[in-house]
């Protein structure tokens, strides 16, 4: 079925590039994405509309940061910690960031691994990708005791506009949930790897179709995601 | 299988394809494995810690103003972009779906425009009938 687009003349023909590629490919009435599998194709589309969910947050704290006539919540006195005798700005955030672009890099790794059928090294760099992310929420969850300990809440906190709350709990929350979510695939997918099913094409539980070594890619493309997220949240809500 | 040689790496392969009945498994022959030498990865991974120390230190040396925000600007975009199109692969796939996921994104600087107005006039209003800023 699949292959009812192309004529067998046992070499595939070359398909245009580059602007001209783009209208060939979504004008020709087939699969616009042509070389993509529709699992690759369609968690594109779901990051693209996570995408706006989370635009769709920042742009609210934007907003609220911007119309208020209180000061905003200095986020580089608010998150600094107390070590060694000294308040060290935002240190716990800054781990974190070096946490999740680490995990980003072992996934990266996995991959590779995956598609080179190495299922030993694959399953351990998704596990220890998980176990980063655990680690991730971990920090988080210290963060949100240290903060409401402080008298932080989304109705109001000690330090200025009553809006900081609300923002910093929607939109850490959110990251924080998507984060959990992922850590909780990686430990399916990593068991799946582990076991073999790939290798086997033995039918998921779930849907009953045969896995590929495809699925780690599209795992990764979601934990990149998150990743790609917190760049975005630490820029905006924790250095602006 | 045009699109396997296209990129400058030449790195992908087809392999693990062929292995599985097609049919079976419900995928066109033509579709590619991203596959890259680790070394990239590591290359990419080295980066952006450089960068995320970069903007760290924004905030620890104490930078202000339009200097700050540029710089954090700046290393956002490009951490960002070493993600996409590193690790997400985006550099190698074809530009009909770089363009369909990457266009859209970029329209929401529309929404963030249209907010700022909005925003400014409510602090204006704000301003008007609660007084001066406090």
């Amino acid at each position: 079925m699949a292959d009812a687009t192309l004529t067998h003349t046992g070499q595939a023909q070359p398909r245009p590039t580059g602007l001209q590629g783009v209208a060939a490919d979504w004008s020709s009435d087939q699969r616009a994405f042509k070389n993509v599998s529709w699992g690759k194709a369609m968690m594109w589309i779901f990051l693209l509309s996570d995408t706006f969910v989370f635009g769709c947050f920042l742009l609210s704290y934007m907003t609220a940061r911007m119309s208020t006539r209180v000061p905003w919540p200095n986020p580089s006195e608010v998150f600094s910690l107390h070590i060694g005798g000294s308040d060290i700005p935002l240190i716990l955030i800054a781990i974190m960031t070096f946490v999740l672009i680490s995990s980003s890099g072992t996934m990266a790794m996995a991959v590779n691994f995956g598609y080179r059928h190495d299922r030993r090294k694959t399953a351990i760099l998704m596990l220890l990708t998980a176990a980063l992310g655990a680690t991730f929420v971990g920090m988080q969850a210290f963060e949100w005791t240290k903060l409401i300990n402080e008298g932080v809440r989304p109705w109001g906190n000690p330090w200025g506009a009553a809006q900081f709350g609300s923002s910093f709990f929607m939109i850490t929350g959110f990251h924080g949930t998507h984060v959990t979510f992922g850590v909780i695939f990686l430990i399916i997918v990593a068991r799946k790897v582990w076991r073999g099913d790939y290798e086997t094409g033995r039918p998921g539980f779930f849907t009953s179709r045969r896995g590929r070594y495809e699925h780690v890619e599209i795992m990764g493309l979601y934990w990149h995601f998150v990743d790609l997220v917190w760049v975005f949240i630490f820029a905006f809500f924790y250095l602006w | 299988m045009a699109e396997a040689t296209a990129n400058g790496l030449g790195q992908h392969t087809l392999h693990g394809v062929q292995a599985h009945d097609p049919a079976a498994i419900g995928i066109a022959p033509a579709e590619v494995h991203q596959e890259h030498p680790i070394k990239l990865y590591l290359v990419v991974w080295v980066w952006l810690f450089i960068l995320s120390a970069c903007s760290y230190l924004v905030d620890y040396v104490g930078l202000q103003g339009y200097l700050r925000w540029s710089l954090i600007l700046i290393f956002m975009m490009l951490k960002a972009g070493l993600i996409v199109a590193v690790f997400m692969h985006m550099a190698w796939e074809r530009l009909a779906l770089t363009y369909a996921i990457i266009l859209p994104p970029i329209l929401v600087l529309v929404f963030v425009a249209m907010m700022v107005f909005e925003s400014e006039y409510t602090l204006l209003t704000r301003t008007l009938f609660f007084g001066a800023e406090p």
